[in-house]
């Protein structure tokens, strides 16, 4: 293989931040390629600063080039500027690593997290001088597989992606490289094409779109079923059931230019029981598995001295619900050889005023901002989305952050949630302002920040049933919020563009149908449409239209218990009389609590596999959380006190 | 106490910006431990100051900057062994070739350099072409351009700020030049000295070789002179090669 790194240079120039394609990053692998070895292009579809900080790619970057038989590199979207060079010069895409054209590797292995990339993944293919449908390739093109939240359902892409991992990808890329190697060894002949397709669906884990018929009666999707008797009828989820056996990434790529969360991360925790019924993650990364304290503790005294960084970031899904939050962070607040300087955040806090207090530790000098998502303006909502904070605990964080010098509050929203009347969306406002009229006791610079985005119903979730609301319904939200909180000073509102909602909404529940919709959108130029500047929803309903789609039926629709779903061969684990079951406790407005600590609900997750919740402590964090072992009869109850007067 | 470095920035890295390069020693300073002094305040930043920034996408063999360390923590630190650990920790391509301790009351890089030189290879001209368009830029008076900064056109004449000016050889993608050129009171960048000389001209690669400090004299040295001259120093990778 050659390197494309002296046609690439020449272009460098020509383009905005040239740092992106230069590979070079510090714990960067130097890619010993052969023969018998199964060559890898992990690509994140999106830009460079972006992509880089995954935390999945990375791991699955450094587990394959500790193999003997594989060999992995790195490769991002261009940017527009860069494409267009790209294209005019007759250059491919290339690996950022030893800059090798992308076609050259044996599988593109692509990162999916958001919807809205589903273009750029058709594009990266292209690019890459791949046919962009998988039933079009011959045994010369790489195999394009694709793995992250998204392909738990599949389908939208299922004409482009020869094969997806579903759940954690850590043992089962080790399986998959083995079929490859078969496959690559065997000369990869005319024919063989078909043949190690068949073998990859064979691995658990591991669905194979092209080994499946799907039948439609009319609209009504009919099943997805297996072609031959050795695939299986339902692809079951990877699930790695101790964190503490894979402590990775151990050489956390560091960029040397500006990419998002720039910081060192470190994993606590995996999965999470919380039990939000909007929250996909939540679902489907079940059970929770935490990493034992010591070694957190040694990733991020190892990662700190080996990076530079002065910052650390405890990730997960709900981080200070981990058992061993406090001795971790005082660990490293404390630890001399971290030295004074060194941050930690907590990407997701819980909302009570033990959190809070968690925060003002970790922050003793800086205290810019603090945020926090309690998703749903009114008690009777949250109990609907099983996000059971109480007035009482969030007021209560509020007070806690303001009186601890904290003076900027950012809150997160959804709207267009099952069951929301006005009230629920009009108690946004009303909350935010109760929260500015708490900061005011304690200081005059206050700012509330309220960020509303519109839901979009997620597969494998209990809301996977219900009808998305419409564009115009959205915007009446935002409008109803906007002349609410014109008059507040105080209260900042911030929403996200329902138009790129309904996208979502497409590609969210979309079954194979969708996929020649990406294919028009994408071939029409509609690429980064996860950029405003570059998001067209006309593309989409001109496509949609075009291949008769109703975007009524695919988004706004109500599903019935009994319809086939198109990633009903898909499996989270879960059981779909449980999401029904909780669907149903959703539309009686009876939230669950989380079963770390009290009994299990049976959603499958732990019994299916054989799994249990690896937690440290058999109890809930002091003084209850977030519904479990508290009152739920006063969730509603605003404690007038906290208020004082009004702004 | 106050230390300057002098460093290379050399290969693929030179794509990467000035400020990318102030976050990679920032981190370079805390793996190795530098004692820094840091500033008072809600949130202390140390006490680091750059010199002449670098166009994204050059070279240079002469790059400096101070920092200043606290003087507490300072004791039983090995100078002579810093250039060497700061490499360690500097990303490849980024070379600490020299370190000095400087006077407390020096004066910041930025204000003391007067010029700085550069090797740059053009392409769109010949090289008799070349030597007929220099000559004659420094037989004129004066080279009046309009170039831009901050988002403004500003029309200037950059005669003054030419102070050598030579055409060498043909090289692999153009023609090289050597140019010295003056940095204040305000910086002339090669793409604008090339653009002076000819429109045509295209820049292909440039390297700055030396900054100069004039001095009261009239002669002029070195922030931090090197034993050796800067054409032997160690690491000058092809820029084509690939790692």
């Amino acid at each position: 293989m050659e390197s494309l790194w002296p046609r690439i240079e020449p272009l460098l120039a020509r383009v905005q931040k040239p740092a992106r394609y230069i590979g070079c990053e510090e714990g960067a692998r130097v890619a010993q390629h052969a023969p018998w070895k199964v060559a890898w292009l992990l690509l994140y579809p999106d830009s460079y600063e972006i992509g880089l900080p995954n935390q999945g790619l990375q791991i699955l970057y450094e587990l394959l080039n500790e193999r003997d038989d594989a060999v992995a590199e790195r490769a991002y979207a261009p940017w527009v500027d860069m494409e267009r060079q790209l294209r005019a010069e007759g250059i491919p895409l290339f690996s950022v690593d030893s800059h090798r054209p992308a076609g050259e590797f044996d599988l593109l292995a692509f990162n999916l997290s958001a919807e809205l990339v589903y273009t750029n993944l058709l594009n990266c293919i292209d690019l890459a001088g791949v046919p962009v449908r998988a039933g079009e390739r011959s045994p010369t093109d790489p195999l394009v597989v694709a793995g992250g939240h998204c392909t738990y359902n599949p389908e939208p892409l299922a004409d482009f992606v020869d094969a997806f991992v579903i759940g954690d990808g850590e043992q089962v890329v080790a399986e998959i490289t083995e079929v490859v190697g078969d496959w690559k060894r065997g000369g990869r002949t005319p024919g063989s094409r078909e043949r190690v397709l068949r073998a990859l669906a064979a691995v658990p884990g591991v669905y194979v779109p092209s080994m499946y018929d799907v039948d439609y009666d009319g609209e009504r999707l009919v099943g997805v079923r297996p072609r031959y008797p050795d695939v299986p009828a339902r692809v079951e989820k990877r699930t790695i059931a101790d964190l503490a056996a894979w402590p990775y990434p151990k050489r956390q790529l560091v960029p040397l230019t500006e990419v998002v969360h720039d910081r060192l991360n470190v994993e606590i925790f995996r999965g999470c029981t919380r039990g939000c019924r909007f929250c996909q993650a939540g679902m489907i990364t079940r059970p929770v598995r935490e990493r034992p304290a010591a070694q957190v503790r040694q990733m991020i005294s190892d990662g700190l001295a080996r990076t530079g960084y002065d910052e650390v970031a405890l990730t997960s899904l709900s981080s200070a619900d981990y058992s061993g939050i406090d001795e971790v962070v005082r660990g490293v607040v404390n630890d001399p050889s971290c030295s004074a300087q060194v941050g930690v955040s907590l990407p997701s806090l819980r909302v009570d005023a033990y959190t809070v207090g968690l925060a003002a530790e970790i922050a003793k000098v800086r205290r810019t901002g603090l945020t926090f998502a309690p998703e749903g303006g009114t008690w009777r909502i949250r109990q609907v989305i099983s996000k059971l904070i109480r007035e009482e605990d969030l007021y209560g964080a509020v007070d806690s952050a303001f009186s601890q010098g904290w003076q900027r509050i950012k809150l997160y929203f959804l709207i267009g949630l099952p069951t929301e009347a006005d009230e629920d969306t009009l108690g946004i406002a009303e909350l935010a302002r109760n929260c500015v009229a708490i900061g005011r006791k304690h200081t005059n610079r206050v700012t509330v920040s309220a960020s509303v985005g519109g839901f979009v119903p997620k597969p494998h979730t209990p809301f996977q049933w219900f009808g998305q609301n419409s564009e115009a319904e959205l915007r009446r939200k935002v409008n109803l919020l906007k002349d609410e909180t014109r008059r507040d000073r105080g209260v900042q509102l911030k929403w996200h563009d329902p138009k790129a909602t309904l996208v979502e909404g497409i590609a969210s529940r979309g079954d194979r149908r969708i996929g020649a919709v990406i294919e028009d959108v994408w071939r029409g130029g509609g690429v980064f449409q996860e950029w405003s500047e570059f998001f067209r929803l006309e593309l989409w309903q001109d496509a949609m239209a075009r291949h008769g789609l109703s975007i009524d039926w695919y988004v706004h629709r109500d599903r019935t218990e009994d319809e086939v779903l198109p990633w009903d061969h898909i499996s989270a684990g879960l059981h779909k009389d449980f999401l029904w079951g909780d669907w149903q406790d959703a539309l009686a407005q009876s939230g669950v609590e989380d079963c770390r600590w009290t009994p299990c609900y049976d959603c499958g997750a732990c019994t299916g596999y054989g799994i249990e919740h690896r937690v440290a402590s058999a109890v809930p964090p002091a003084g209850g959380s977030q519904g479990t072992g508290q009152d739920l009869a006063s969730g509603g109850f605003v404690p007038v006190a906290l208020l004082g007067a009004r702004p | 106490m106050k230390l300057r470095f002098r460093f290379a920035k050399q290969g693929k890295i030179r794509w990467t910006s000035h400020r990318d390069l102030a976050r990679m020693w920032e981190r370079a300073f805390r793996r190795t431990q530098m004692p820094l002094a840091y500033s008072a305040g809600f949130s202390p930043r140390p006490k680091v100051s750059f010199g002449l920034a670098l166009s994204t996408g050059h070279e240079s063999v002469a790059e400096y900057l101070d920092v200043e360390l606290d003087p507490e923590r300072v004791v039983g630190l090995d100078i002579a062994s810093l250039p060497d650990r700061l490499t360690a920790a500097l990303p490849g391509g980024v070379d600490v070739m020299a370190g000095a301790v400087i006077d407390e009351a020096a004066g910041s890089l930025q204000h003391e350099v007067t010029s700085c030189r550069y090797e740059l290879v053009a392409a769109g001209a010949g090289i008799d072409e070349l030597r007929e368009l220099a000559t004659g830029a420094l037989a004129a008076d004066a080279l009046v351009v309009t170039r831009h900064r901050k988002g403004q056109a500003v029309t200037d004449d950059i005669r003054p700020a030419i102070l050598s000016l030579a055409v060498v050889e043909e090289v692999d993608g153009g023609v090289l030049i050597t140019a010295e050129v003056a940095t204040q009171p305000r910086g002339l960048r090669p793409a604008e000295l090339l653009a002076a000389l000819s429109a045509d001209l295209v820049e292909v690669r440039v390297r700055r070789t030396h900054q100069w400090i004039s001095c009261a004299d009239g002669a002029r040295e070195e922030p931090i002179p090197l034993r050796r001259d800067v054409h032997d120093a160690p690491p000058a990778p092809e820029l084509e090669r690939v790692s």
